[in-house]
Protein backbone atom coordinates (compact mmCIF):
# COMPACT_ATOMS: atom_id res chain seq x y z
CA UNK A 1 0.00 0.00 0.00
CA UNK A 2 1.71 3.65 -1.01
CA UNK A 3 0.57 5.81 2.10
CA UNK A 4 1.44 9.39 2.75
CA UNK A 5 1.37 10.80 5.79
CA UNK A 6 0.95 14.58 6.18
CA UNK A 7 3.00 16.32 9.28
CA UNK A 8 3.25 19.03 10.73
CA UNK A 9 5.92 20.70 13.16
CA UNK A 10 4.80 22.52 16.26
CA UNK A 11 5.65 23.86 19.67
CA UNK A 12 6.59 21.57 22.61
CA UNK A 13 3.32 21.16 24.64
CA UNK A 14 5.72 22.25 27.69
CA UNK A 15 6.09 25.70 25.70
CA UNK A 16 4.64 29.03 27.72
CA UNK A 17 3.44 30.65 24.90
CA UNK A 18 4.21 34.59 24.76
CA UNK A 19 3.15 36.95 22.44
CA UNK A 20 5.26 39.16 19.92
CA UNK A 21 3.88 42.55 20.19
CA UNK A 22 2.94 43.95 16.85
CA UNK A 23 2.73 40.67 15.13
CA UNK A 24 -0.40 37.80 14.67
CA UNK A 25 2.59 35.18 15.54
CA UNK A 26 3.98 34.14 18.74
CA UNK A 27 7.22 34.59 20.14
CA UNK A 28 9.19 31.83 19.09
CA UNK A 29 12.56 32.67 20.30
CA UNK A 30 13.85 29.53 22.19
CA UNK A 31 10.82 27.46 21.49
CA UNK A 32 11.35 23.52 21.24
CA UNK A 33 9.87 22.77 18.47
CA UNK A 34 8.57 18.56 18.06
CA UNK A 35 6.63 16.70 15.64
CA UNK A 36 2.81 17.16 16.39
CA UNK A 37 1.97 14.22 18.60
CA UNK A 38 -0.86 13.02 16.74
CA UNK A 39 0.80 12.60 13.54
CA UNK A 40 3.37 10.48 15.52
CA UNK A 41 0.35 8.08 16.00
CA UNK A 42 -0.17 8.66 11.83
CA UNK A 43 3.70 7.98 11.08
CA UNK A 44 3.80 5.01 13.30
CA UNK A 45 0.26 3.06 12.06
CA UNK A 46 1.65 4.22 8.29
CA UNK A 47 4.82 2.19 9.37
CA UNK A 48 2.95 -0.34 10.54
CA UNK A 49 0.61 -1.34 7.84
CA UNK A 50 3.84 -0.77 5.58
CA UNK A 51 5.86 -3.48 7.40
CA UNK A 52 2.53 -5.82 7.64
CA UNK A 53 1.88 -5.97 3.76
CA UNK A 54 4.54 -3.50 1.93
CA UNK A 55 4.24 -0.65 0.38
CA UNK A 56 5.74 3.16 0.71
CA UNK A 57 5.12 5.51 2.85
CA UNK A 58 6.14 9.32 2.00
CA UNK A 59 5.93 12.39 4.08
CA UNK A 60 4.80 15.68 3.36
CA UNK A 61 4.71 18.90 5.24
CA UNK A 62 4.46 22.41 4.47
CA UNK A 63 6.81 24.75 7.19
CA UNK A 64 10.08 26.25 7.10
CA UNK A 65 13.07 24.77 6.75
CA UNK A 66 13.14 24.54 10.45
CA UNK A 67 10.26 21.91 9.79
CA UNK A 68 12.67 19.66 8.56
CA UNK A 69 13.38 18.53 11.97
CA UNK A 70 10.40 17.18 12.47
CA UNK A 71 10.59 15.41 9.01
CA UNK A 72 13.69 13.52 9.65
CA UNK A 73 12.07 11.88 12.84
CA UNK A 74 9.32 10.77 11.00
CA UNK A 75 12.10 9.68 8.39
CA UNK A 76 14.08 7.74 11.10
CA UNK A 77 11.08 6.52 12.51
CA UNK A 78 10.91 4.43 9.12
CA UNK A 79 9.43 6.80 6.83
CA UNK A 80 10.84 6.28 3.04
CA UNK A 81 11.18 10.02 1.98
CA UNK A 82 9.57 13.34 2.16
CA UNK A 83 8.64 16.20 0.40
CA UNK A 84 8.49 20.04 1.79
CA UNK A 85 6.56 22.77 0.57
CA UNK A 86 9.29 25.44 0.11
CA UNK A 87 9.18 29.31 -0.28
CA UNK A 88 7.37 32.23 1.24
CA UNK A 89 4.53 32.26 -0.85
CA UNK A 90 3.26 29.42 1.79
CA UNK A 91 3.25 31.32 4.61
CA UNK A 92 0.28 33.21 6.67
CA UNK A 93 -1.69 30.20 5.01
CA UNK A 94 -4.88 29.11 7.28
CA UNK A 95 -6.21 25.51 7.13
CA UNK A 96 -8.52 26.16 3.84
CA UNK A 97 -4.81 27.45 1.29
CA UNK A 98 -3.00 24.76 3.57
CA UNK A 99 -4.94 21.59 2.51
CA UNK A 100 -5.06 23.38 -0.73
CA UNK A 101 -1.26 23.51 -1.19
CA UNK A 102 -0.94 19.54 0.27
CA UNK A 103 -3.42 18.01 -2.04
CA UNK A 104 -1.99 19.38 -5.07
CA UNK A 105 1.09 17.94 -3.65
CA UNK A 106 -0.49 14.56 -3.27
CA UNK A 107 -2.30 14.40 -6.52
CA UNK A 108 1.31 14.43 -7.91
CA UNK A 109 2.01 10.82 -6.32
CA UNK A 110 0.60 7.66 -5.96
CA UNK A 111 -1.60 6.69 -3.28
CA UNK A 112 -3.84 4.33 -1.62
CA UNK A 113 -3.97 5.73 1.75
CA UNK A 114 -3.42 9.64 3.44
CA UNK A 115 -2.75 9.58 7.09
CA UNK A 116 -2.38 12.69 9.33
CA UNK A 117 -3.27 14.08 12.77
CA UNK A 118 -6.96 14.43 13.81
CA UNK A 119 -5.51 18.00 14.72
CA UNK A 120 -2.21 20.33 15.13
CA UNK A 121 -1.94 21.54 18.80
CA UNK A 122 -0.64 24.41 17.80
CA UNK A 123 -3.90 26.04 15.91
CA UNK A 124 -5.96 23.12 17.28
CA UNK A 125 -8.10 23.38 14.05
CA UNK A 126 -8.85 19.94 13.09
CA UNK A 127 -9.29 20.83 9.77
CA UNK A 128 -6.78 19.84 7.34
CA UNK A 129 -7.31 16.15 7.06
CA UNK A 130 -10.89 16.43 6.02
CA UNK A 131 -10.00 19.15 3.69
CA UNK A 132 -7.54 17.78 1.87
CA UNK A 133 -9.79 14.55 1.65
CA UNK A 134 -12.71 17.20 0.25
CA UNK A 135 -9.91 18.32 -2.11
CA UNK A 136 -9.08 15.08 -3.56
CA UNK A 137 -12.55 14.07 -3.66
CA UNK A 138 -11.82 11.09 -1.89
CA UNK A 139 -13.34 9.94 1.60
CA UNK A 140 -12.59 10.58 5.19
CA UNK A 141 -12.70 9.34 8.27
CA UNK A 142 -11.49 11.20 11.50
CA UNK A 143 -10.43 10.68 15.29
CA UNK A 144 -9.96 7.11 14.28
CA UNK A 145 -8.46 4.89 17.03
CA UNK A 146 -8.07 1.56 15.24
CA UNK A 147 -7.59 0.81 11.40
CA UNK A 148 -7.23 -2.36 9.85
CA UNK A 149 -6.75 -3.34 6.01
CA UNK A 150 -9.46 -4.97 4.46
CA UNK A 151 -8.88 -5.27 0.69
CA UNK A 152 -9.76 -2.46 -1.14
CA UNK A 153 -11.15 -0.76 1.97
CA UNK A 154 -10.02 0.34 5.72
CA UNK A 155 -12.15 -0.40 8.22
CA UNK A 156 -11.66 2.24 10.92
CA UNK A 157 -12.83 2.44 14.58
CA UNK A 158 -13.86 6.46 15.48
CA UNK A 159 -14.50 8.05 18.54
CA UNK A 160 -18.23 9.31 18.68
CA UNK A 161 -19.90 11.05 21.41
CA UNK A 162 -20.36 8.56 24.15
CA UNK A 163 -18.97 5.88 22.72
CA UNK A 164 -17.29 4.79 19.01
CA UNK A 165 -18.47 3.44 15.68
CA UNK A 166 -16.83 1.15 13.16
CA UNK A 167 -16.38 2.67 9.75
CA UNK A 168 -15.76 0.72 6.63
CA UNK A 169 -14.35 3.09 3.70
CA UNK A 170 -12.83 2.37 0.20
CA UNK A 171 -9.29 3.42 -0.23
CA UNK A 172 -7.87 6.18 -1.72
CA UNK A 173 -8.97 7.81 1.83
CA UNK A 174 -8.18 9.69 4.13
CA UNK A 175 -7.69 8.67 7.87
CA UNK A 176 -6.74 11.18 10.83
CA UNK A 177 -5.34 9.67 13.70
CA UNK A 178 -6.65 10.54 17.36
CA UNK A 179 -4.66 8.99 20.81
CA UNK A 180 -5.11 5.67 21.04
CA UNK A 181 -4.29 4.60 17.76
CA UNK A 182 -1.05 2.57 18.58
CA UNK A 183 2.19 3.75 20.49
CA UNK A 184 4.23 5.75 18.38
CA UNK A 185 7.89 4.07 18.38
CA UNK A 186 11.37 6.44 19.57
CA UNK A 187 13.05 6.60 16.18
CA UNK A 188 15.91 3.96 17.01
CA UNK A 189 20.19 5.15 16.61
CA UNK A 190 20.44 3.00 13.07
CA UNK A 191 16.81 4.81 12.07
CA UNK A 192 18.43 8.66 12.91
CA UNK A 193 21.21 7.67 10.91
CA UNK A 194 19.67 6.27 7.81
CA UNK A 195 17.02 9.09 8.04
CA UNK A 196 19.96 11.54 7.12
CA UNK A 197 20.66 9.65 3.66
CA UNK A 198 17.09 9.28 2.78
CA UNK A 199 15.50 11.87 0.00
CA UNK A 200 13.97 14.93 1.60
CA UNK A 201 12.93 16.73 -1.44
CA UNK A 202 11.96 20.55 -1.59
CA UNK A 203 9.16 21.73 -3.87
CA UNK A 204 8.66 25.11 -4.67
CA UNK A 205 5.41 27.00 -5.81
CA UNK A 206 6.28 26.50 -8.92
CA UNK A 207 7.09 22.81 -9.22
CA UNK A 208 3.64 22.48 -7.74
CA UNK A 209 1.56 23.84 -10.11
CA UNK A 210 -0.15 26.12 -8.42
CA UNK A 211 -0.33 30.01 -8.78
CA UNK A 212 0.81 32.43 -5.88
CA UNK A 213 -2.70 33.87 -5.27
CA UNK A 214 -4.42 30.07 -4.37
CA UNK A 215 -1.53 29.49 -1.20
CA UNK A 216 -0.45 30.99 2.06
CA UNK A 217 -1.96 34.18 2.89
CA UNK A 218 -3.37 34.88 -0.37
CA UNK A 219 -5.25 31.86 -1.24
CA UNK A 220 -6.03 31.88 2.62
CA UNK A 221 -10.22 32.11 3.65
CA UNK A 222 -9.89 33.92 7.00
CA UNK A 223 -6.73 36.02 8.61
CA UNK A 224 -5.64 35.80 12.13
CA UNK A 225 -5.78 39.14 12.87
CA UNK A 226 -4.82 39.94 16.40
CA UNK A 227 -3.52 36.98 19.48
CA UNK A 228 -4.14 37.59 22.93
CA UNK A 229 -3.55 35.75 26.09
CA UNK A 230 -6.25 34.17 28.64
CA UNK A 231 -7.59 36.62 31.89
CA UNK A 232 -5.03 36.18 34.06
CA UNK A 233 -6.68 33.31 37.05
CA UNK A 234 -6.99 35.11 40.06
CA UNK A 235 -5.04 33.66 42.79
CA UNK A 236 -7.76 31.51 44.71
CA UNK A 237 -8.29 30.42 48.43
CA UNK A 238 -6.29 27.38 49.72
CA UNK A 239 -7.40 25.81 52.90
CA UNK A 240 -5.51 23.24 55.22
CA UNK A 241 -6.55 21.69 58.09
CA UNK A 242 -9.20 19.17 59.64
CA UNK A 243 -11.31 18.07 56.61
CA UNK A 244 -13.87 17.60 58.67
CA UNK A 245 -14.46 21.43 58.94
CA UNK A 246 -12.30 22.70 55.78
CA UNK A 247 -15.07 20.70 53.29
CA UNK A 248 -18.37 22.42 54.57
CA UNK A 249 -16.60 25.46 54.27
CA UNK A 250 -15.98 24.80 50.62
CA UNK A 251 -18.86 23.18 50.08
CA UNK A 252 -20.97 26.67 51.28
CA UNK A 253 -18.34 28.84 49.02
CA UNK A 254 -19.59 27.17 46.12
CA UNK A 255 -23.14 28.00 46.78
CA UNK A 256 -23.19 31.10 47.66
CA UNK A 257 -19.81 32.35 46.87
CA UNK A 258 -19.02 31.15 43.26
CA UNK A 259 -22.93 30.19 42.97
CA UNK A 260 -21.86 27.24 40.67
CA UNK A 261 -23.82 24.12 42.72
CA UNK B 1 -27.64 41.59 4.27
CA UNK B 2 -26.31 38.22 5.52
CA UNK B 3 -28.33 35.56 6.71
CA UNK B 4 -27.41 33.40 9.55
CA UNK B 5 -27.95 29.74 9.04
CA UNK B 6 -27.46 27.37 12.58
CA UNK B 7 -26.98 23.80 11.73
CA UNK B 8 -29.21 22.18 14.80
CA UNK B 9 -27.86 19.24 16.32
CA UNK B 10 -30.29 16.12 17.53
CA UNK B 11 -29.15 13.37 20.03
CA UNK B 12 -31.72 11.20 21.30
CA UNK B 13 -34.29 12.58 19.38
CA UNK B 14 -33.65 16.04 21.08
CA UNK B 15 -32.38 19.05 20.24
CA UNK B 16 -28.76 20.15 21.73
CA UNK B 17 -28.33 22.37 23.77
CA UNK B 18 -25.22 23.71 22.24
CA UNK B 19 -28.22 24.34 19.26
CA UNK B 20 -30.04 26.81 21.66
CA UNK B 21 -27.21 28.58 22.56
CA UNK B 22 -26.09 29.04 18.78
CA UNK B 23 -29.94 29.99 17.74
CA UNK B 24 -29.82 32.43 20.74
CA UNK B 25 -26.45 34.26 19.65
CA UNK B 26 -27.92 33.67 16.18
CA UNK B 27 -30.69 36.19 16.76
CA UNK B 28 -27.84 38.52 17.77
CA UNK B 29 -25.74 38.56 14.77
CA UNK B 30 -28.31 38.44 12.05
CA UNK B 31 -29.46 41.55 13.96
CA UNK B 32 -25.74 43.21 13.27
CA UNK B 33 -25.93 41.50 10.33
CA UNK B 34 -28.49 43.39 9.10
CA UNK B 35 -30.04 39.26 7.46
CA UNK B 36 -32.49 37.02 9.12
CA UNK B 37 -31.99 33.97 11.23
CA UNK B 38 -32.65 30.57 9.82
CA UNK B 39 -31.91 27.01 10.95
CA UNK B 40 -31.94 23.72 9.89
CA UNK B 41 -32.70 19.67 10.71
CA UNK B 42 -31.15 16.47 9.07
CA UNK B 43 -32.73 13.38 10.44
CA UNK B 44 -35.79 11.24 10.82
CA UNK B 45 -38.94 12.18 12.15
CA UNK B 46 -37.36 15.49 12.86
CA UNK B 47 -39.73 17.92 11.98
CA UNK B 48 -41.38 18.50 15.09
CA UNK B 49 -37.66 19.84 16.48
CA UNK B 50 -38.61 23.11 14.69
CA UNK B 51 -41.02 24.53 16.74
CA UNK B 52 -38.59 24.97 19.82
CA UNK B 53 -35.98 26.26 16.95
CA UNK B 54 -39.01 29.25 16.45
CA UNK B 55 -39.07 29.62 20.06
CA UNK B 56 -34.95 30.66 20.16
CA UNK B 57 -35.88 32.89 17.15
CA UNK B 58 -35.62 30.78 14.02
CA UNK B 59 -37.10 32.84 11.15
CA UNK B 60 -37.27 29.70 9.18
CA UNK B 61 -36.77 26.14 9.71
CA UNK B 62 -35.20 23.89 6.58
CA UNK B 63 -35.87 20.26 7.37
CA UNK B 64 -34.07 17.17 5.91
CA UNK B 65 -36.33 14.06 7.02
CA UNK B 66 -34.88 10.68 5.44
CA UNK B 67 -34.60 7.80 6.92
CA UNK B 68 -30.97 7.62 5.82
CA UNK B 69 -30.32 10.66 7.55
CA UNK B 70 -30.80 8.51 11.05
CA UNK B 71 -27.53 8.46 11.99
CA UNK B 72 -25.14 10.92 11.58
CA UNK B 73 -22.58 10.65 8.51
CA UNK B 74 -20.50 13.40 7.90
CA UNK B 75 -20.31 12.75 4.03
CA UNK B 76 -24.22 12.42 3.61
CA UNK B 77 -25.22 15.14 6.35
CA UNK B 78 -22.24 17.42 4.09
CA UNK B 79 -23.96 16.36 0.76
CA UNK B 80 -27.54 17.60 1.77
CA UNK B 81 -25.80 20.82 3.24
CA UNK B 82 -24.07 22.10 0.28
CA UNK B 83 -27.09 22.09 -1.54
CA UNK B 84 -29.15 24.06 0.93
CA UNK B 85 -26.41 26.67 1.51
CA UNK B 86 -25.45 26.81 -2.08
CA UNK B 87 -29.16 27.73 -2.53
CA UNK B 88 -30.10 29.89 0.35
CA UNK B 89 -26.42 31.74 0.54
CA UNK B 90 -26.46 32.67 4.17
CA UNK B 91 -23.64 35.18 5.15
CA UNK B 92 -23.01 33.17 8.79
CA UNK B 93 -22.78 29.07 9.18
CA UNK B 94 -22.71 28.27 12.96
CA UNK B 95 -22.59 24.38 13.90
CA UNK B 96 -22.02 23.71 17.64
CA UNK B 97 -17.88 22.45 18.32
CA UNK B 98 -19.06 18.89 18.78
CA UNK B 99 -17.44 15.63 17.54
CA UNK B 100 -19.86 15.61 14.83
CA UNK B 101 -20.12 19.34 14.01
CA UNK B 102 -16.05 19.20 13.71
CA UNK B 103 -16.55 16.64 11.44
CA UNK B 104 -19.36 18.22 9.11
CA UNK B 105 -17.75 21.54 9.41
CA UNK B 106 -14.77 21.30 6.93
CA UNK B 107 -16.45 19.17 4.66
CA UNK B 108 -18.68 22.03 3.68
CA UNK B 109 -15.65 24.57 4.18
CA UNK B 110 -13.74 22.49 1.15
CA UNK B 111 -17.02 22.20 -0.96
CA UNK B 112 -18.26 25.72 -1.05
CA UNK B 113 -14.87 27.56 -0.33
CA UNK B 114 -16.02 29.03 2.91
CA UNK B 115 -13.38 29.87 5.59
CA UNK B 116 -13.92 27.89 8.90
CA UNK B 117 -12.78 28.79 12.43
CA UNK B 118 -13.04 25.93 14.64
CA UNK B 119 -14.21 26.32 18.29
CA UNK B 120 -15.34 30.05 18.62
CA UNK B 121 -15.76 31.32 22.20
CA UNK B 122 -16.31 34.64 20.88
CA UNK B 123 -18.44 35.42 17.91
CA UNK B 124 -19.48 39.77 16.72
CA UNK B 125 -20.41 41.10 13.39
CA UNK B 126 -17.96 44.00 12.13
CA UNK B 127 -18.82 46.14 9.15
CA UNK B 128 -21.49 43.29 8.28
CA UNK B 129 -18.83 41.00 8.61
CA UNK B 130 -17.62 37.78 11.42
CA UNK B 131 -15.37 38.41 13.41
CA UNK B 132 -14.54 35.24 15.90
CA UNK B 133 -12.12 34.73 18.88
CA UNK B 134 -10.83 30.86 19.37
CA UNK B 135 -8.28 29.56 21.36
CA UNK B 136 -5.00 28.63 20.15
CA UNK B 137 -2.28 25.80 22.02
CA UNK B 138 -5.56 24.25 23.68
CA UNK B 139 -6.31 27.44 25.43
CA UNK B 140 -2.75 29.20 25.72
CA UNK B 141 -3.48 32.11 23.60
CA UNK B 142 -6.80 33.15 21.70
CA UNK B 143 -6.74 34.82 18.15
CA UNK B 144 -8.73 36.98 16.94
CA UNK B 145 -10.24 35.89 12.67
CA UNK B 146 -11.77 37.50 10.42
CA UNK B 147 -12.71 35.88 6.85
CA UNK B 148 -12.36 36.62 3.03
CA UNK B 149 -15.19 34.46 1.77
CA UNK B 150 -18.80 35.47 0.81
CA UNK B 151 -19.94 32.73 3.22
CA UNK B 152 -18.05 31.99 6.71
CA UNK B 153 -18.79 29.58 8.84
CA UNK B 154 -17.79 28.94 12.68
CA UNK B 155 -17.91 25.86 14.77
CA UNK B 156 -18.39 27.09 17.85
CA UNK B 157 -18.03 25.56 21.71
CA UNK B 158 -20.71 25.05 23.91
CA UNK B 159 -21.44 26.63 27.02
CA UNK B 160 -20.01 29.89 25.80
CA UNK B 161 -23.31 31.76 24.40
CA UNK B 162 -26.11 31.98 27.02
CA UNK B 163 -29.59 30.74 26.09
CA UNK B 164 -32.20 33.90 25.68
CA UNK B 165 -35.42 33.93 27.04
CA UNK B 166 -38.05 31.57 24.78
CA UNK B 167 -40.82 33.18 22.61
CA UNK B 168 -43.46 30.85 23.67
CA UNK B 169 -45.75 32.05 20.78
CA UNK B 170 -43.32 31.68 18.08
CA UNK B 171 -44.85 29.25 15.66
CA UNK B 172 -42.32 27.63 12.91
CA UNK B 173 -41.84 28.44 8.88
CA UNK B 174 -41.03 25.10 8.17
CA UNK B 175 -39.12 24.25 4.68
CA UNK B 176 -38.65 20.78 3.25
CA UNK B 177 -35.50 20.57 1.73
CA UNK B 178 -33.92 17.71 -0.79
CA UNK B 179 -32.85 15.27 1.40
CA UNK B 180 -31.01 13.16 -0.75
CA UNK B 181 -27.44 12.70 0.76
CA UNK B 182 -26.35 10.88 -3.01
CA UNK B 183 -23.01 9.24 -3.33
CA UNK B 184 -21.81 8.04 0.17
CA UNK B 185 -18.55 6.32 0.03
CA UNK B 186 -17.68 5.59 4.10
CA UNK B 187 -20.71 3.31 5.73
CA UNK B 188 -21.11 2.90 9.12
CA UNK B 189 -21.10 -0.92 10.20
CA UNK B 190 -21.72 -1.12 13.99
CA UNK B 191 -22.17 1.89 16.52
CA UNK B 192 -21.46 0.89 20.35
CA UNK B 193 -22.45 3.39 22.90
CA UNK B 194 -20.10 2.74 26.13
CA UNK B 195 -22.41 4.74 28.61
CA UNK B 196 -26.11 5.63 27.86
CA UNK B 197 -26.67 9.05 29.21
CA UNK B 198 -23.15 9.51 29.56
CA UNK B 199 -22.15 13.77 29.49
CA UNK B 200 -20.01 14.66 26.83
CA UNK B 201 -17.06 16.32 28.69
CA UNK B 202 -16.73 19.26 25.95
CA UNK B 203 -20.58 20.04 26.91
CA UNK B 204 -20.53 19.55 30.46
CA UNK B 205 -21.37 22.11 32.94
CA UNK B 206 -19.70 20.54 35.90
CA UNK B 207 -17.13 18.27 35.65
CA UNK B 208 -15.31 15.72 37.90
CA UNK B 209 -11.52 14.75 37.10
CA UNK B 210 -9.29 12.12 38.71
CA UNK B 211 -5.50 11.94 37.94
CA UNK B 212 -2.55 9.79 39.07
CA UNK B 213 -3.43 10.19 43.09
CA UNK B 214 -6.40 7.77 42.59
CA UNK B 215 -3.69 5.64 42.35
CA UNK B 216 -5.92 2.63 40.51
CA UNK B 217 -8.96 2.61 38.37
CA UNK B 218 -11.03 0.79 41.52
CA UNK B 219 -10.67 4.37 43.30
CA UNK B 220 -12.86 6.22 40.45
CA UNK B 221 -15.52 5.34 42.35
CA UNK B 222 -15.29 7.75 44.61
CA UNK B 223 -15.05 10.66 41.47
CA UNK B 224 -18.25 9.11 39.93
CA UNK B 225 -20.33 9.22 43.23
CA UNK B 226 -19.39 12.88 43.60
CA UNK B 227 -20.04 13.28 40.06
CA UNK B 228 -23.37 11.57 40.17
CA UNK B 229 -24.22 13.98 42.87
CA UNK B 230 -23.76 16.96 40.53
CA UNK B 231 -24.92 15.69 37.96
CA UNK B 232 -21.59 15.92 36.61
CA UNK B 233 -19.21 14.41 33.53
CA UNK B 234 -16.01 12.28 34.75
CA UNK B 235 -12.44 13.38 33.15
CA UNK B 236 -9.00 12.40 34.17
CA UNK B 237 -5.50 13.55 33.85
CA UNK B 238 -3.34 11.94 31.45
CA UNK B 239 -1.21 10.16 33.90
CA UNK B 240 -4.21 8.22 34.71
CA UNK B 241 -5.64 7.31 30.84
CA UNK B 242 -2.00 6.30 30.61
CA UNK B 243 -1.77 4.10 33.08
CA UNK B 244 -4.86 2.35 31.52
CA UNK B 245 -7.56 3.61 34.65
CA UNK B 246 -9.49 5.72 32.21
CA UNK B 247 -10.71 5.64 28.92
CA UNK B 248 -8.74 8.03 26.37
CA UNK B 249 -11.88 10.32 25.61
CA UNK B 250 -11.67 11.19 29.53
CA UNK B 251 -8.88 12.59 29.15
CA UNK B 252 -8.73 16.44 29.77
CA UNK B 253 -5.80 18.99 28.85
CA UNK B 254 -3.95 19.93 25.01
CA UNK B 255 -3.99 16.63 24.13
CA UNK B 256 -7.11 15.67 25.08
CA UNK B 257 -10.49 17.51 25.73
CA UNK B 258 -9.81 21.20 26.06
CA UNK B 259 -13.43 22.15 28.46
CA UNK B 260 -14.81 25.04 30.09
CA UNK B 261 -17.41 23.82 32.67
CA UNK B 262 -19.05 26.19 34.98
CA UNK B 263 -17.04 23.99 37.77
CA UNK B 264 -13.92 21.76 37.42
CA UNK B 265 -12.88 19.51 40.84
CA UNK B 266 -9.83 18.50 40.11
CA UNK B 267 -8.77 15.30 42.53
CA UNK B 268 -5.21 13.88 43.03
CA UNK B 269 -4.53 16.07 39.74
CA UNK B 270 -1.18 18.15 39.94
CA UNK B 271 -1.54 21.04 37.38
CA UNK B 272 1.13 20.34 34.77
CA UNK B 273 1.31 22.85 32.34
CA UNK B 274 -0.93 20.80 29.59
CA UNK B 275 -3.55 19.21 31.99
CA UNK B 276 -3.95 23.26 32.58
CA UNK B 277 -4.36 23.87 29.10
CA UNK B 278 -7.38 22.12 28.51
CA UNK B 279 -8.99 23.37 32.15
CA UNK B 280 -8.09 26.50 32.89
CA UNK B 281 -11.03 28.94 31.30
CA UNK B 282 -13.53 26.56 33.61
CA UNK B 283 -15.48 29.05 35.69
CA UNK B 284 -14.94 27.84 38.92
CA UNK B 285 -11.90 25.14 39.84
CA UNK B 286 -11.33 23.34 43.44
CA UNK B 287 -8.40 21.32 43.39
CA UNK B 288 -8.07 18.65 45.95
CA UNK B 289 -4.51 17.52 46.58
CA UNK B 290 -2.26 16.71 49.78
CA UNK B 291 0.51 18.33 48.43
CA UNK B 292 0.43 22.12 49.17
CA UNK B 293 3.00 23.02 46.33
CA UNK B 294 1.10 21.18 43.39
CA UNK B 295 0.91 23.85 40.73
CA UNK B 296 -3.19 23.45 40.33
CA UNK B 297 -3.38 25.64 43.72
CA UNK B 298 -2.18 28.46 41.27
CA UNK B 299 -5.44 28.34 39.00
CA UNK B 300 -7.89 27.16 41.63
CA UNK B 301 -10.49 29.34 43.02
CA UNK B 302 -10.59 26.46 46.22
CA UNK B 303 -8.10 24.86 47.56
CA UNK B 304 -8.05 22.14 49.84
CA UNK B 305 -5.08 20.59 50.98
CA UNK B 306 -5.35 16.90 52.20
CA UNK B 307 -5.83 13.44 51.59
CA UNK B 308 -8.50 13.08 48.84
CA UNK B 309 -9.53 9.63 49.77
CA UNK B 310 -10.82 11.76 52.96
CA UNK B 311 -11.79 15.05 51.10
CA UNK B 312 -13.94 13.44 48.49
CA UNK B 313 -16.05 11.17 49.87
CA UNK B 314 -16.59 13.90 53.00
CA UNK B 315 -17.68 16.55 49.70
CA UNK B 316 -20.01 13.98 48.18
CA UNK B 317 -21.99 13.97 51.54
CA UNK B 318 -21.65 17.64 51.81
CA UNK B 319 -22.96 18.13 48.27
CA UNK B 320 -25.83 15.56 49.11
CA UNK B 321 -26.94 17.55 51.80
CA UNK B 322 -26.60 20.88 50.22
CA UNK B 323 -28.80 19.30 46.60
CA UNK B 324 -31.14 16.90 48.49
C1 LIG C 1 3.13 15.70 24.54
C2 LIG C 1 2.47 15.68 25.89
C3 LIG C 1 1.11 15.90 25.95
C4 LIG C 1 0.43 15.86 27.18
N1 LIG C 1 -0.91 16.08 27.21
C5 LIG C 1 -1.56 16.01 28.40
C6 LIG C 1 -2.98 16.20 28.48
O1 LIG C 1 -3.67 16.42 27.47
N2 LIG C 1 -3.56 16.12 29.69
C7 LIG C 1 -2.88 15.86 30.84
O2 LIG C 1 -3.50 15.80 31.90
N3 LIG C 1 -1.55 15.69 30.79
C8 LIG C 1 -0.88 15.74 29.61
N4 LIG C 1 0.46 15.51 29.59
C9 LIG C 1 1.11 14.99 30.81
C10 LIG C 1 1.45 16.03 31.84
O3 LIG C 1 2.72 16.58 31.55
C11 LIG C 1 1.49 15.38 33.24
O4 LIG C 1 2.41 14.32 33.24
C12 LIG C 1 0.14 14.83 33.70
O5 LIG C 1 -0.86 15.80 33.55
C13 LIG C 1 0.24 14.40 35.15
O6 LIG C 1 -0.97 13.84 35.59
P1 LIG C 1 -1.37 13.90 37.12
O7 LIG C 1 -1.50 15.30 37.55
O8 LIG C 1 -2.56 13.02 37.29
O9 LIG C 1 -0.17 13.13 37.80
P2 LIG C 1 1.01 13.69 38.76
O10 LIG C 1 1.68 14.85 38.13
O11 LIG C 1 1.78 12.52 39.14
O12 LIG C 1 0.20 14.25 39.99
C14 LIG C 1 -0.50 13.48 40.90
C15 LIG C 1 -0.93 14.42 42.02
O13 LIG C 1 -1.73 13.71 42.93
C16 LIG C 1 -1.43 14.15 44.23
N5 LIG C 1 -1.81 13.08 45.15
C17 LIG C 1 -1.27 11.84 45.26
N6 LIG C 1 -1.91 11.14 46.19
C18 LIG C 1 -2.86 11.93 46.71
C19 LIG C 1 -3.85 11.77 47.72
N7 LIG C 1 -3.98 10.63 48.39
N8 LIG C 1 -4.66 12.81 47.98
C20 LIG C 1 -4.54 13.98 47.31
N9 LIG C 1 -3.63 14.19 46.35
C21 LIG C 1 -2.81 13.18 46.06
C22 LIG C 1 0.05 14.44 44.21
O14 LIG C 1 0.40 15.37 45.22
C23 LIG C 1 0.24 15.00 42.80
O15 LIG C 1 0.14 16.42 42.79
C24 LIG C 1 1.16 15.59 28.36
C25 LIG C 1 2.53 15.40 28.31
C26 LIG C 1 3.20 15.45 27.09
C27 LIG C 1 4.68 15.25 27.06
N1 LIG D 1 1.48 22.64 7.39
C1 LIG D 1 1.14 21.34 7.40
N2 LIG D 1 1.90 20.44 6.73
C2 LIG D 1 1.57 19.12 6.72
N3 LIG D 1 0.53 18.63 7.38
C3 LIG D 1 -0.27 19.48 8.07
C4 LIG D 1 0.00 20.87 8.11
N4 LIG D 1 -0.95 21.45 8.89
C5 LIG D 1 -1.76 20.46 9.30
N5 LIG D 1 -1.35 19.26 8.81
C6 LIG D 1 -1.94 17.93 9.07
O1 LIG D 1 -3.31 18.08 9.38
C7 LIG D 1 -3.56 17.65 10.72
C8 LIG D 1 -4.63 18.51 11.34
O2 LIG D 1 -4.18 19.83 11.48
P1 LIG D 1 -5.12 21.05 11.86
O3 LIG D 1 -6.29 21.00 10.97
O4 LIG D 1 -4.26 22.26 11.64
O5 LIG D 1 -5.49 20.89 13.31
C9 LIG D 1 -2.21 17.67 11.41
O6 LIG D 1 -2.18 16.75 12.48
C10 LIG D 1 -1.28 17.28 10.27
O7 LIG D 1 -1.31 15.88 10.07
Amino acid sequence: MNIIVLVKQVPDTETRIKLKAGSTDIDREGINMVLNPYDEFAVEEAIKIKEAGGGSVVIITAGEAKAEEAVRTALAMGADRAIRLDGAEFAGADSYSTAKALAKAISAEQYDLILCGKQAVDDDSVQVGTLVAAMLGIPSVNMVTKLEVAGGSMKASREIEGGHEVVEVPTPCVITAQKGLNEPRYPSLPGIMKAKKKELKAVALGALGLSADEVGAAGAKSAVVELSLPPERKAGQVFEGEAAEIVPKVVKLLRDEAKVV
Amino acid sequence: MANVLVIAEVKEGKLKKVTLELLSKGQELASKAGGALEAVVLGSGVEALAGEMAQYGAAKVYVADDAALAAFNGEAYANVLVKLIEASKPGIVLVGASINGKDLAPRISAKIGAGLASDCTDLDVADGKLVVKRPIFAGKAFSKITFKSDIQIASVRPNVNPLAAPNAGASPVVEKIDAAAGDVKAKILETHKSAAGKIELTEAEIIVSGGRGMKGPENYKLIEDMAAVLGAAVGASRAAVDAGWRPHGDQVGQTGKTVNPNLYVACGISGAIQHLAGMSSSKCIVAINKDAEAPIFKVADYGIVGDLFTVVPLMTDELKKLLA
